[in-house]
């Protein structure tokens, strides 16, 4: 009963954490856009939360640069269990166009275990909502 | 009793990973120190690496809210470089997607403000309105963010009828909307007395400091590259400097709202006034050794590319003065001897691009957490010694 009722509320209201790791911004205010009227994935229970220590799921951007790689795994491990990484972009997914720089590490996955991956550069926000819908959809 | 407050990488106020190390009195700040590095990409070197085309790409992505003025600076920096001259029709196109990208740029700051200020509502009013400006984008386009418009020697599609039409009934819709944000924003007494006196920048201080863009604009100085400098058509299209003299977060934000009526009237020149013709002509692989400074005014203020060429496919060097980072200065003074809940909103004022910025180099010693600045020709000095007596490979592969 009291699983049931743990799996149903994480379903209704995903709280996120936004996270750039080095991104190029395009990608931030896409996630940005999604949270507002045109898009609203408030609609889906989905809040945008402040702190890693209140958030369920944490939305990476960017490739991860050197200088942020402790800070990611520190922020990965405030976040309470169970925790989702989505990476949202190119970049996030494999470095993109900084593949091969000297302060990239690369995608996110170098650093920390990703659930879904969105691609796209930058993503666009429906593409965001299918993302975040379909990591709903694993649980 | 001083404390020292770290805000950043990853805070609840910030947006983008930035380090602020905040020294304050009870509520009083004494002093500021900004911590950059941690969207440092590399993206200076990695375009020595790539051709003058692929270049146009990268230099896309140093920032996504202003990728039009970066490939419009450096564009117009290869240009300079390969002794081309756009064709008008291409040059008014690229124009009017810088303009294009102001607004939605502006109105995005604006949304921001109003969410540091506690006035949400205002926040989601202003992106709903920007998403007008992001369909018009689209449609001239193909794509939200990176437009990948500019090429050297012009850009790569061209507008129809249909486009024109649509972006002149857009504008309308635009014009109406911001007309009420700007009897809001100016009018709203708790919006105003939010803002009204924070983060002063005097005249004197903000042109010691360097300031640049709606910064500089705000402290009453009206200085803008498009009107002191013009580039593409802007020495053919009247429009006006916009300046406010109350030195404060108000100010900018009076100025943003100014700046997008200006745009939408610049948009409509050029639209009903768009030459026919080609939009770009063809251009050399190469470039014949020289350099060149190229300045654009970006939303944020004045961008200037530095690009030197040596004769082949690739840029010798590319350097990259963003208009934050221009800003950094400024905003330690602004910070000083105001309150700790201001900061947020003050650091919001200048309309940080974090990402845009990022040319700092410092290491950071991850055994001890030491953090030091080390000036280039020690950093030389330390890789000769390690390289000294590694293989010596023609290609080197960073590893990943």
């Amino acid at each position: 009963m009291l699983t049931k009722l743990t799996r149903w509320s994480r379903l209704k209201s995903p709280w996120i954490l936004h996270l750039n790791t080095g991104a190029c911004n395009a990608c931030d205010i896409e996630v940005v856009a999604a949270l507002t009227p045109r898009f609203d994935v408030e609609r889906f229970g989905i809040l945008l939360k402040a702190t890693p220590r209140h958030a369920d799921v944490i939305i990476c951007t960017g490739p991860a640069t050197r200088q942020m790689k402790d800070r990611l795994i520190r922020i990965y491990e405030q976040t309470p269990e169970p925790k989702f990484v989505i990476a949202v972009g190119a970049c996030a997914m494999s470095g993109c166009v900084y593949r091969g720089a000297y302060n990239v590490i690369g995608g996110i996955d170098q650093v920390i275990p990703v659930d879904v991956y969105i691609p796209g550069c930058p993503v666009r926000p429906d593409a965001v909502i299918d993302g975040v819908v379909k990591l709903l959809n694993k649980l | 009793m001083r404390f020292q407050i770290p805000i950043g990488p990853q805070h609840p106020a910030l947006k983008e990973p930035i380090g602020l190390r905040i020294t304050v009195e009870g509520e009083i700040i004494r002093d500021a120190d900004i911590r950059l590095g941690y969207n440092h990409r590399g993206i200076e070197k990695l375009a020595e690496q790539k051709t003058w085309i692929q270049n146009i790409y990268l230099t896309e992505r140093i920032c996504g809210i202003c990728s039009h003025s970066h490939t419009t600076c450096y564009v117009q920096g290869v240009e300079k470089l390969m002794e081309l001259q756009p064709p008008k029709r291409g040059l008014y196109i690229r124009t009017l997607v810088a303009e294009l990208e102001r607004v939605h740029s502006h109105l995005l700051w604006l949304g921001v403000a109003g969410h540091e200020a506690g006035f949400d509502s205002f926040f989601m009013y202003t992106w709903r309105d920007r998403e007008i400006v992001m369909d018009i984008l689209e449609r001239i386009s193909g794509n939200r963010v990176h437009y990948g418009i500019n090429t050297i020697g012009g850009v790569r599609r061209d507008l129809d009828e249909l486009q024109v039409k649509y972006i002149l009934d857009s504008l309308e819709i635009l014009r109406k909307r911001s007309e009420y944000y700007k009897n809001l924003g100016t009018t709203e007494p708790s919006f105003v007395a939010r803002l009204a006196g924070v983060g002063y920048l005097s005249k004197e201080d903000a042109i010691a400091l360097c300031a640049v863009g709606p910064t500089l604009r705000a402290s009453g100085v009206p200085m803008d590259v498009r009107k002191d400098d013009p580039y593409a058509v802007y020495d053919e299209v009247p429009f006006e400097v916009c300046t406010a003299d109350t030195c404060d977060v108000l100010g900018r934000a009076v100025v943003r709202i100014k700046e997008l009526f200006q745009s939408y009237n610049i948009i409509e020149y050029l639209l009903k006034n768009l030459p026919a013709g080609e939009i770009a002509v063809k251009a050399p692989r190469r470039a014949k050794p020289n350099e060149v400074v190229s300045r654009y005014e970006a939303p944020r203020g004045e961008n200037i590319h530095y690009i030197k060429s040596n004769g082949t496919d690739k840029p010798e060097r590319l350097k990259v003065r963003a208009p934050t980072l221009a800003n950094y200065a400024a905003t330690i003074k602004m910070l000083k001897n105001g309150f700790i809940a201001d900061v947020p909103l003050i650091f919001a004022a200048i309309d940080p691009c974090i990402c845009c910025a990022e040319r700092a180099v410092a290491i950071v010693d991850a055994r001890t957490g030491q953090e030091k600045v080390v000036p280039m020709n020690i950093l030389k000095q330390i890789s000769q010694k390690i390289s000294a007596n590694k293989e010596r490979k023609r290609e080197a592969e960073w590893p990943l």
